[in-house]
C-alpha cells in the first residue's frame, strides 16, 4: 500500500518522454556558442544509442528571444513555432525535441494554450497555411534535449570511459547543477520532477558518480532577462543575478556548473570571467573559475570524446582544472586547431583566472 | 482612446496571469528584478486590477514595466496561480501598440531590441549570430569570443557546424525561401506593421530630444537608448 502510494504520489513529477524518432530543433544561442555540445547531443543519440534523429535545414528560430523582448507578438510566435510543426509533419516525425529551455518553455505554452483555446489552434492554423501554403500536427511528445539524455543515463553512463570522481583521491566531484527558468517554473508538470524536485541534471551527475550540491540560491535565475542582457545598459541586472548565485554556492567548493538551457552556461561562464577583471575576485578553488558544461559536454567528456572536439575550447573559464581531476587526457595544443590540426594562434589568456 | 483595461482584457496572457491577486506578496519575494530593481510585482498587479485607465497609462509611460526579465518565477508560486510576468508581458504589448514605450529610459530600449533581434531573424533565421554581434558592444565575452570570431568558420566547423553554407549543422545558411516563409508569417500576423510602429514612434521621439534617426548601425539615437543608465533603477536599499 505505502509503495503504491508513493508510485502515484510520483506519477505527478515523471514525465513521457518518446523512445525512438526524435525531429530536432536547434538554439539560437547554443548553435553560437556551444556549438559542439548540439554535434556530441546528435553524435550519443544517433552513433551510440542508435536513433533515429532529423536535422532539418530548413527549420529556423522559433523567436524565443524576441518574444520575451517583446518586440513580436504571441500571435507572429505562434505561427513560427506552427511552421517549425509543420517540418516535422512533412517529414513524417511527431516527437519535437528542441535544444533550448526558452523554446521548451514556448513550446510547452503554446501547446497547452491551444488545448484550452482550440479556436486560437485554428487561427494559427489559418494565418500559417495563408503565409506559407504549410500544415501541421502537434508534436504527439515534446521533449527538451536533456530529458532524451536522462532518459537514456543508465545506458550513456554504461557506455561511459569516465566518472565524476576525483582521479588522484577517489571523492565523488562535487557538482552545481543549474535547470534554467523556463524547463519547469512555467510549467512544471513538463519537467522531470517538476519545479520541487527537478532532477533532470542532479539525476544525470548522480549517475556519473557525482555529489550534487543543494545551496541557498540553487534555484535563482542565471540574470539573463532577455533585454536585460540584450541591452548593454541592463546588464548590471544580469551579472548581479549570477554573482549571487556564485557568492551563494562558493562555500560549498564545487568542482564544476553543468546546465540545462543555452543561455546559462554563457552567463554563469562570461560574468564569472567579468568578475575577475573588475573585482580580482574568483570563485573556483587555488585562483581557478568554476568550469561551466552544459549536459552534452558533460555526456560527452564521461563518453571520452576529446574535450577539443566537443567544444571546451569556447568556454572563457578554462575547464582544464576538472579535466585533470577527472583524468581526462589531452592535447594542449590542439585546443587550438581546426579539425585538420592547423593552429589558429591562440586567444589572449585572462591574468585573472588561474588555468592550473 | 483610454480603454486600456479593456485592450489588456484581449490579451490572453492578461487573462491567464491575473485572476484575483489577494496581495501576498509571494511574487515580489521570489523577483529577481524586485531584488535589484525598485521594482514589485504585487503592486502593479494591484494597479491593474484596479481598472483604472489612468493608473494604466502612468504604467504604460513609465520605466517600471520593463524591469521584469520574464523569468516566470511568479507563476511558479502564487498561491492564486497569477502570472504577474505574463501581466507584464501585456503590458509591454499595449505600450507598444499605444507609443507610450518612448515616454521612459527602459521603454525607449524597445527600438534597439527590434533591430537587433528582429533584423536578425529576418536576416538570418536565428535571433543571434556570431556573424552580426559586435564584440566591442560585448566586453563580458572577454578574449576568447574574439578569438571564435576570428577563426570562426574553421572552428565551427570542427565543432559540428556548417557555418553559412547550405544544408543542415550549426550556424547554416538558411536558405532564402525560409527566410522568405519567416517574413511571409511576420507579415501577416503584422509583426512588420509592428516593426515599422516601432520605427515611428522611436524617430519622433528623436526628433524631440534632438536626434535624427537612421538607420546606420552607430546611429547616435540607437546607441543612446542601448547603452544610457540615468542611475536611478535601483532599488533603494542598494
Amino acid at each position: 500500500m505505502i509503495s503504491e502510494g508513493k508510485k502515484t504520489l510520483w506519477n505527478d513529477y515523471q514525465k513521457e518522454i518518446a523512445d525512438d524518432n526524435y525531429f530536432y530543433a536547434r538554439s539560437c544561442i547554443r548553435q553560437n556558442f556551444f556549438p559542439g555540445a548540439e554535434k556530441t547531443f546528435l553524435k550519443i543519440l544517433k552513433e551510440e544509442l542508435k536513433k533515429d534523429v532529423y536535422d532539418d535545414p530548413r527549420h529556423t528560430t522559433c523567436t524565443g528571444i524576441a518574444y520575451h523582448s517583446d518586440v513580436v507578438s504571441l500571435e507572429t510566435t505562434m505561427t513560427v513555432v506552427a511552421r517549425q510543426f509543420a517540418l516535422m509533419t512533412e517529414r513524417g516525425y511527431r516527437n519535437f525535441v528542441p535544444s533550448c529551455i526558452t523554446s521548451f518553455g514556448i513550446y510547452t505554452e503554446i501547446m497547452e494554450l491551444w488545448e484550452h483555446h482550440p479556436e486560437i489552434e485554428d487561427k494559427i492554423r489559418h494565418l500559417l497555411f495563408k503565409a506559407t501554403g504549410r500544415e501541421f500536427k502537434v508534436p504527439a511528445n515534446l521533449a527538451h534535449s536533456s530529458d532524451i539524455i536522462y532518459k537514456y543515463r543508465n545506458e550513456i553512463a554504461g557506455m561511459s570511459k569516465f566518472k565524476l570522481i576525483n582521479k588522484n583521491t577517489g571523492a565523488p566531484l562535487r557538482v552545481v547543477e543549474h535547470i534554467g527558468c523556463h524547463y519547469a517554473r512555467m510549467f512544471p508538470h513538463k519537467g522531470i520532477g517538476g519545479a520541487e524536485y527537478p532532477c533532470v541534471l542532479s539525476g544525470l551527475a548522480e549517475t556519473f558518480g557525482a555529489e550534487v550540491i543543494d545551496y541557498p540560491e540553487r534555484r535563482a535565475c542565471c540574470g539573463f532577462g532577455f533585454r536585460q542582457y540584450v541591452i548593454q545598459a541592463n546588464r548590471g541586472y544580469s551579472i548581479s543575478c549570477s554573482k549571487r548565485k556564485f557568492e551563494s554556492m562558493a562555500p560549498y567548493k564545487p568542482d564544476l556548473i553543468i546546465t540545462n538551457c543555452p543561455g546559462c552556461p554563457y552567463f554563469l561562464d562570461s560574468w564569472q570571467y567579468v568578475i575577475s577583471e573588475m573585482e580580482g575576485k574568483t570563485y573556483g578553488q587555488k585562483g581557478q573559475g568554476i568550469p561551466v558544461l552544459t549536459f552534452e559536454e558533460l555526456s560527452g567528456l564521461m563518453m571520452g570524446y576529446n574535450p577539443w572536439d566537443i567544444g571546451l575550447q569556447m568556454h572563457q573559464i578554462p575547464v582544464e582544472p576538472l579535466l585533470d581531476k577527472i583524468g581526462v587526457e589531452y592535447q594542449q595544443d590542439d585546443k587550438y586547431c581546426d579539425a585538420q590540426g592547423r593552429t589558429f594562434g591562440k586567444p589572449v589568456i585572462p591574468e585573472m583566472i588561474k588555468i592550473c | 482612446m483610454k480603454n486600456y483595461f479593456q485592450r489588456l482584457k484581449s490579451d490572453i496572457r492578461f487573462e491567464e496571469g491575473l485572476r484575483a491577486c489577494i496581495n501576498c506578496g509571494t511574487c515580489t519575494a521570489i523577483c529577481p528584478a524586485a531584488s535589484f530593481y525598485d521594482y514589485d510585482p504585487k503592486k502593479i498587479a494591484t494597479q491593474v486590477q484596479s481598472a483604472n485607465d489612468e493608473v494604466i497609462e502612468a504604467l504604460l509611460k513609465s520605466d517600471t514595466i520593463w524591469y521584469c526579465g520574464e523569468c516566470m518565477s511568479c507563476k511558479t508560486r502564487c498561491p492564486r496561480g497569477n502570472t504577474p510576468g505574463l501581466i507584464i508581458m501585456a503590458l509591454r504589448q499595449l505600450s507598444i501598440e499605444t507609443g507610450f514605450f518612448v515616454e521612459s529610459e527602459k521603454g525607449r530600449q524597445v527600438l534597439a531590441l527590434k533591430r537587433i533581434l528582429g533584423g536578425s531573424i529576418l536576416n538570418r533565421g536565428y535571433c543571434v549570430h556570431i556573424s552580426t554581434m559586435n564584440h566591442a558592444l560585448h566586453p563580458e565575452q572577454g578574449p576568447v569570443w574574439g578569438w571564435i570570431r576570428d577563426n570562426a568558420k574553421g572552428l565551427y566547423n570542427r565543432l559540428g557546424g556548417n557555418f553559412e553554407e547550405e544544408g543542415p549543422g550549426a550556424l547554416r545558411k538558411i536558405a532564402d525561401e525560409d527566410l522568405k516563409e519567416l517574413e511571409s508569417i511576420f507579415e501577416v500576423t503584422q509583426a512588420l506593421s509592428r516593426f515599422e510602429s516601432i520605427e515611428k514612434f522611436s524617430a519622433a521621439k528623436a526628433k524631440s530630444m534632438g536626434y535624427n534617426l537612421t538607420e546606420k548601425a552607430d546611429d547616435p539615437y540607437f546607441q543612446m537608448v542601448y547603452t544610457a543608465n540615468s542611475g536611478k533603477h535601483k532599488k533603494s536599499r542598494l
